[in-house]
């Protein structure tokens, strides 16, 4: 399993067409981090995602251990309370085996803050190689277990949220994409302005009610004008932002984890 | 700026004016759509920001012995150099070269510092008009406002709002929307003034230790007119604006004015490196520089903090804040508004003040992802995140510690606890999942339901499901 260890997402990133040749090898086992909003808010998504690996004949271990990246205290001015908890996920997941993220913000808080949270302390080394061992779970399944997907479901419109670590820290946006375009039978319709945050950024959706508010219901606007029923993200933060704007203007538009919606389209008529 | 409204009431009142919205999205849109199309080759953007930030990077090492290096190049270029540690001297010394000279008015070009000095109202209360000759400066001075965007400061007005200023506040002018026509006569206004101003200010975009150059970009022509024709011109600049070489200004320019304007170059591009010399047939006889600390050698000592100080002021963090296309500049209250105005400010005047400013961001990152300097804006708001909270003598910034509560501390501690034991995980998550759809709406949750409804626990938590499908523990 050394080969994970020295691996940097940099060398990924220099695409244009995406190979869906796997670029590691497939590892026989696996760790799953849940993340706190899918424990809590959304279980069936995380089910989905757990499931998709399984079934591409990779053991799933999750440890009992894990609660949160800690991403929430870090980004509001707490570092000591995200050390402490970021300190309990990396003891969780001590074995030297990839670890499998359903979010790109927590998999960014993972793979690219807990170096700087943990710098020039005693986990420093431990930190360092934990978050190399960070996947976010699209990638993942792109990039090394190079999935193929058969959609069973009926012809449907979709429109795809990235989240803004997705898309600027993991920079796995195009690995989600090229999943949903996967499915034969569903039509992506790209949001117009897909790179826009939708405003949910932790405790800014509470600090700042009114400008977040005026930020997602500007997303939403923007997913109205796909004319899709259904929009799917990979991060559950934004579905939480993004579903409660659209249920409190009783809008008929549904939205659901990737993980989850991809679960559902290779199953449908089961 | 706003009296005494709060920074979210300025934003709300913001959000509620939808020809400023309207102003905002479509000015913002068109300036990321120019913007792209001088950016479109990736990789050479992304070799072009390296490059800029390893410059500004580079200078900002051997500021001081840089600083006198200018000094030195500027005297013997007959430029002379002022030292200013606080607004107010700087003001001092602009106000004492003025009257030196019996000048009863100023023409100025764009300068943000002199808006962070305040100079215009200073200069009015001693008794000398200052005037100011952009054409946006001079629409929101007419109309007694502050620029809402560093680079286009009346972006907040449209065309008819502008009519409207010129017709009120200019006497004798009829109102029209034609562009053109509201041009020539901001123009007609302005001509008369620049013949009759003995001293000019203007700003300056870097200065070039080596050669002890003032380099001043813009697009209008004034700058060169406030800079050449006056008798005498002062230049103010923030000491971080000082660069080591003239080779430095090439890859500097393209990247300032691609990503302020998306122009490939601006329309006058000045280079000033003495005043009129013998035998020259133009130029101010006197040329003084003025150069502003305001807290910025403070900022300097901090190596992250630093990081602020790259900054070229091209505006372009602002154009792609999803915050600040929403409210705009107005409503932070501050000099500086946007992303480089939420960590510039509350370092300059203190976290007490400005603290409000320091969360209102969701980390998105649009703004580092285009900043031409490559100044990691979202670490330097979660820094001064920490700071806000810390107590500890170590911290850098002023007014660290303001927001400390206990009441904050508990909350967090709480959290801690619910995420490093199990038990009281599945706990929480077991009671959440049976009485969470009747929480009361209050505080956090209230603020979350004015736009959304009720997050929806699940009944039973991943946790539990996995235990009960068997899924392996270790």
């Amino acid at each position: 399993m050394g080969r994970w260890l020295g691996r940097t997402t940099t060398g990924f990133r220099q695409r244009g067409r995406i190979d869906m040749t796997p670029e590691s090898p497939k590892p026989s086992r696996v760790y799953f981090f849940g993340t706190c909003l899918i424990d809590s808010f959304y279980p069936e998504a995380g089910l989905a995602a757990i499931r998709l690996i399984e079934r591409e004949g990779v053991r799933v271990i999750f440890p009992r251990g894990q609660s949160c990246c800690g991403q929430p205290a870090y980004n509001s001015g707490f570092p000591e309370e995200a050390r402490t908890v970021a300190r309990r996920q990396i003891r969780a997941f001590h074995e030297e085996i990839p670890i499998v993220v359903p979010s790109g913000s927590c998999a960014g808080m993972m793979k690219h803050h807990y170096p700087t949270l943990f710098a020039g302390a005693a986990e420093q080394a431990e930190a360092e190689r934990f978050a190399a061992r960070v996947f976010e779970w699209s990638e993942f399944m792109v990039r090394v277990l190079g999935v193929r997907l058969e959609d069973r479901g009926q012809p449907l419109k979709i429109t795809w949220h990235t989240s803004c670590h997705a898309l600027r820290e993991m920079r796995v946006i195009e690995d989600s994409k090229s999943l949903i375009r996967q499915l034969s039978n569903v039509e992506l319709v790209e949001l117009e302005r897909e790179r826009e945050c939708c405003g949910f950024g932790g405790t800014f959706a509470v600090k700042h009610p009114a400008i977040s508010g005026a930020m997602v219901y500007d997303k939403v606007e923007d997913i109205l004008a796909t004319g899709a029923p259904r929009v799917i993200a990979g991060d559950c933060g934004c579905l939480l932002n993004i579903t409660g704007a659209i249920a409190h203007r009783e809008l008929p538009v549904s939205g659901q984890h990737l993980a989850e919606f991809i679960w559902e389209r290779i199953h449908d008529g089961d | 700026m706003m009296g005494t409204e709060s920074f979210e009431q300025s934003a709300e009142r913001a959000l509620a004016d939808d020809q400023l919205r309207k102003n905002f999205a479509f000015a913002m849109g068109s300036f990321i759509m120019k913007r792209k199309a001088v950016f479109s080759d990736a990789a050479e953007t992304e070799q072009l920001r390296a490059r800029g930030q390893a410059i500004k990077q580079r200078a900002l090492s051997r500021l001081p012995e840089l600083l006198e290096e200018l000094e030195a190049n500027c005297a013997r270029n007959g430029i002379r150099v002022h030292w200013a540690e606080t607004p107010a001297v700087a003001n001092r010394i602009v106000l004492d070269i003025v009257n030196a000279h019996s000048a009863t008015g100023v023409i100025k070009g764009k300068s943000m510092v002199s808006e962070e000095m305040h100079l215009n109202a200073y200069l009015a209360a001693h008794g000398v008009e200052p005037i100011e000759t952009d054409l946006g400066e001079f629409i929101i001075q007419l109309n007694g406002e502050t620029p809402s965007h560093i680079i286009v400061p009346a972006i907040h007005k449209n065309k008819s709002q502008i009519a409207h200023i010129f017709h009120e506040k200019l006497p004798g002018t009829p109102y029209t929307e034609e562009v053109t026509e509201l041009n020539a006569i901001a123009r007609r206004t302005l001509r008369r003034r620049f013949y009759e101003a003995a001293v000019g200010v203007s700003g300056v975009n870097f200065a070039v230790a080596e050669t002890g150059t003032l380099c001043l970009v813009e697009n209008e022509g004034n700058g060169r007119m406030c800079t050449t024709l006056p008798a005498v011109h002062i230049a103010v600049m923030g000491l971080e604006k000082v660069v080591e070489k003239l080779e430095d200004l090439p890859p500097l320019l393209r990247l300032l004015t691609g990503s302020a304007t998306g122009q490939l170059v601006t329309t006058y591009v000045n280079l000033i490196t003495s005043p009129r010399r013998p035998g020259e047939k133009d130029g101010p006889q006197e040329v003084h520089l003025v150069i502003l600390d305001n807290g910025r050698s403070r900022i300097y000592a901090d190596p992250q903090l630093r990081q602020t100080l790259q900054c070229v002021r091209c505006g372009t963090c602002l154009n792609h804040c999803p915050v600040y296309t929403r409210i705009g500049g107005h409503a932070y209250g501050f000099v500086y508004p946007g992303p480089i105005g939420k960590i510039l400010n509350p370092q300059v005047e203190g976290l007490e003040k400005a603290a409000p400013l320091i969360t209102a961001s969701s980390l998105c990152g649009a703004c580092e992802e285009v900043c031409p300097v490559k100044i990691p804006i979202t670490a330097l708001l979660r820094r001064l995140r920490d700071e806000s909270y810390s107590r500890a003598p170590t911290s850098a910034v002023p007014g660290h510690g303001c927001r400390s509560s206990l009441a904050e501390r508990l909350a967090w501690q709480g959290w801690v606890l619910v995420n490093t034991r199990p038990w009281l995980n599945r706990m929480m998550n077991a009671v959440l999942g049976a009485i969470g759809d009747f929480l009361p709406p209050v505080g956090p949750l209230e603020r979350w339901m004015r736009f959304r409804e009720e997050p929806k626990f699940a009944g039973r938590s991943l946790h539990r499901r996995l235990k009960k499908e068997g899924v392996a523990d270790e």
